[in-house]
């Protein structure tokens, strides 16, 4: 099968190909021997060393080598072909080629998501870039380290309205962390050792690197430097002694005590520190959504999901705490709901992150600490080791007990004995199913918090999903990323039949690649999130929330060369389930179409605008 | 309680700059009142001032998200210290016959220098806080006012306090 990732073939070249036994194409790779019809004859070596002058081009492939890039998600176009030449004469990375454009950068998005090396996507300028743009406010939302290569017409084009010409920096510039347009490639090596920089520290985030074409075969000495210095840019890394004394001593004090992680403990690799702390303490904890799985979802301590769709027990918690611990998190509207009503209620806040903008930007807090989150808590780790206090025994049972009391109306139950496929029932099965050790991508809406609830990650970087742009059509590329990243790993792509549409042509790359995801959609046959909102807030007016001519998705998936499975009924589900993660359909992607119940809500739900603790529960409809 | 605050910042001099500092602005919605941007005495430096209005936690956040910029290097809220401000207006007037002489004397009053003089226009050069520059313009009769063009307010600290890197 070897064939479906060969470049065009050329009539007088000798193409060897080593076959191996993994699945991955690459594992095929190819080694181009013989007679040569390239103006200059090349093995790798030969590119990589023997040069001391290198075009653009070639900086841009050998910066990624140097970097250790594994995977370019790219598309090629007119402008970076002199890119792409050189990518073709390499094999120090592996180029994944996608459908679109946007699928590259979510695909790159989510291999940094899951491995927490930076990810990197190639495209073309104009088009390819306005198409990256949706994958790059993705990643920016959410603090994702990755670095975007896109090609530039050449500089003497730059403003003519040159074709395929966008304003790359000017139309990114909302949505990166920082962006270049290299106009000499002299200056290239460099630019790409910051982009890389900038993208991994501090918070991290998307950087994109423009390069005209004439850059790229421009040529000049090229040196890759260990490091740049920036002297505008130097996050911080560790925190402030006097107020993280300040917020031990205040852990102490508190009765009614509360720890709400956010994503910034999955992207610092906190997770360790932050279970070390929790236990600790002895206090209880919630994830926010990017943060499942920084603390173990099925440990006792920990609450389960707070926000617009979390437990009734994580936001009363959180409501009615007198001390609260933000680390990593950003009382984002989705999590307190409004702030006006969380400021009711009389607590204290520590809040630790990375960035100090996101520091008292919504909810004044008491105790700022601006650092890398796993350098606080191990510094504040030590500090309570060395404290003579303790945690409150008597304040802290009370507290559990009050808790536990709201933990008691499980607010997660659902309608067990349903003839209509429950879609809860799917992911707890499907947790079940992968012994809750499974990558887990979704896309956005009621599957998406379905995922969120009854899918309990106790690893960080399982759960790899759009929270703050919310984007339809991230679950399969954002699938691909993360398998290609653990070609051993179960990886389900929790969807529904709408957003799946949104990304769909990346069947195709699946194909190719032999990328063995297993989809996971929840087809209700309507936009489930916004059907929800027009029952309970627009009079039950389903404006164009309904989808209308699905296509048959199994033969959908059979055509794209997968497999496909229709499953009606909730005595299936588990079997379905089972044979599409067993041994046998391992190497192959399984695209599972279940026909979940149309009326189903998400619950409990706090109604935007409203405070955290007016949640509207299952049983109150 | 909305305050009017005066920041100033050095950045890298480097295209492209000012417009992360005037897209960051309108992103988020914060006011821009004047903005004056000019290199240093150190070419690779740029040297801003930024004129803007909100409540305590909008300039903080405001401050905050300048800080974020890659190219940002330091920044600094004049108006929490003693500061000296400063905009230059120039003005042209219509002026014929006996208005020449009063448009004179007014302009002697706020030390204003004419620095073009035609038949029937004076352009006058005024700098100040722009509250001088407004009472000039009070103090003119607007049917005189040909045209007026304003930098915008720079600001630096008195004394000691100085923003370099």
């Amino acid at each position: 099968m070897a064939g479906e990732c060969l470049p065009a073939r050329r009539e007088n070249r000798e193409i060897k190909v080593r076959k191996s036994a993994g699945w991955l194409p690459w594992h095929d790779f190819l080694t181009v021997t013989g007679q040569n019809d390239y103006p200059h004859g090349f093995t790798n070596e030969l590119i990589f060393y023997q040069f001391m002058e290198a075009t653009g081009a070639e900086i841009v492939v050998r910066c990624l080598a140097e970097e250790g890039v594994e995977f370019v998600f790219g598309y090629p176009g007119g402008a970076v072909l002199n890119i792409y030449d050189e990518i073709f004469k390499q094999n120090k990375f592996k180029h994944v080629l996608v459908r679109h454009e946007q699928a590259a950068v979510h695909a790159a998005d989510a291999y940094a998501r899951s491995t927490g090396r930076v990810g990197v996507a190639l495209v073309t300028s104009g088009p390819g870039v306005t198409n990256a743009v949706t994958g790059i406010a993705t990643a920016y939302m959410d603090s994702i380290p990755i670095v975007v290569v896109t090609g530039q017409v050449p500089t003497p084009a730059i403003g003519l309205d040159a074709f395929q010409e966008v304003d790359t920096v000017g139309i990114t510039r909302p949505c990166v962390k920082h962006n270049f347009l290299v106009k000499d490639v002299k200056d290239l090596a460099a630019t790409m050792k910051k982009a890389f920089i900038i993208a991994a520290t501090g918070r991290p985030g998307p950087v994109v690197v423009d390069v005209p074409k004439d850059v790229t075969y421009h040529t000049t000495d090229f040196e890759y430097p260990a490091t740049v210095e920036m002297r505008s840019y130097s996050p911080v890394v560790k925190g402030h002694s006097g107020q993280m004394k300040r917020a031990v001593q205040m852990l102490l004090e508190a009765k009614r005590p509360m720890i709400y992680a956010g994503g910034g403990v999955v992207l610092g690799d906190a997770s360790e520190q932050l279970a070390e702390l929790t236990r600790l303490l002895g206090f209880p904890i919630t994830n926010t959504l990017m943060g499942l799985g920084g603390y173990p979802a099925t440990d006792r301590q920990n609450l389960g999901m707070l926000g617009m769709h979390g437990t009734y027990e994580a936001n009363m918690a959180m409501q009615h705490s007198d001390v609260l611990l933000a680390v990593g998190a950003r009382f984002d509207d989705r999590v307190i709901g409004n702030p006006a009503h969380f400021a009711r209620e009389q607590r204290r806040i520590i809040h630790i992150d990375v960035d100090p903008s996101s520091i008292s930007k919504r909810v004044k807090v008491d105790v700022p600490i601006v650092g890398d989150v796993k350098n606080v808590l191990t510094d504040m780790l030590a500090l309570l080791k060395q404290a003579k206090e303790k945690p409150d025994v008597a304040a802290l049972n009370a507290w559990w007990t009050q808790i536990e009391l709201w933990r008691s109306k499980n607010c997660l139950k659902y309608n067990r004995n349903s003839p209509i496929i429950k879609p809860q029932y799917v992911v707890e099965k499907l947790w079940e199913v992968t012994k809750g050790d499974a990558y887990v991508t979704s896309d956005v809406g009621q599957h998406q918090m379905w995922a969120a609830q009854y899918y309990k990650f106790d690893k960080p970087r399982r759960w790899i999903n759009s929270g703050g742009l919310g984007t339809m059509g991230v679950g399969l590329p954002y699938a691909m990323g993360v398998q290609l990243a653990f070609p051993d790993a179960q990886v389900a792509c929790i969807t529904g039949e709408s957003s799946i549409q949104m990304n769909i042509q990346e069947l195709s790359t699946c194909k190719q690649y032999r990328i063995p995801v297993k989809v996971v959609t929840l087809n209700n046959r309507y936009m489930g999130m916004v059907r929800q909102w027009q029952e309970f807030f627009y009079g039950s007016r389903y404006a164009e929330s309904y989808m209308e001519s699905l296509p048959d998705f199994v033969k959908l998936a059979e055509a794209y060369g997968h497999v496909g499975m229709r499953i009606d009924k909730p005595e299936d589900v588990e079997a379905a389930l089972k044979e599409a993660f067993s041994p046998a359909l391992k190497e192959r992607m399984v695209f599972m179409d279940f026909q979940t119940d149309q009326t189903e809500n998400v619950f409990p739900m706090v109604e935007g605008g409203k405070g955290l603790s007016e949640m509207i529960l299952a049983e109150e409809l | 309680m909305s305050r009017r605050h005066i920041i100033s910042l050095l950045m890298e001099n480097e295209a492209g700059a000012l417009s992360r500092v005037a897209g960051l602005f309108s992103a988020r919605a914060y006011n821009i009142e004047s903005l004056t941007v000019a290199p240093t005495e150190d070419a690779t430096l740029s040297r801003m001032t930024i004129v803007t209005v909100g409540s305590e936690d909008i300039i903080e956040q405001i401050t905050k998200q300048l800080n974020k910029l890659v190219d940002v290097i330091k920044v600094m809220d004049l108006t929490e210290g003693s500061h000296i401000e400063r905009e230059l207006m120039l003005v042209k007037l219509r002026a014929m016959g006996a208005d020449r002489e009063e448009i004179k004397r007014t302009a002697d009053i706020f030390r204003g220098n004419i620095i073009d003089v035609t038949e029937s226009t004076y352009t006058i050069e005024l700098t100040g806080a722009g509250s001088k520059l407004d009472a000039f313009l009070e103090a003119i009769d607007s049917a005189f006012i040909l045209e007026t063009v304003r930098t915008g307010a720079s600001g630096i600290g008195r004394g000691e306090r100085s923003l370099k890197i």
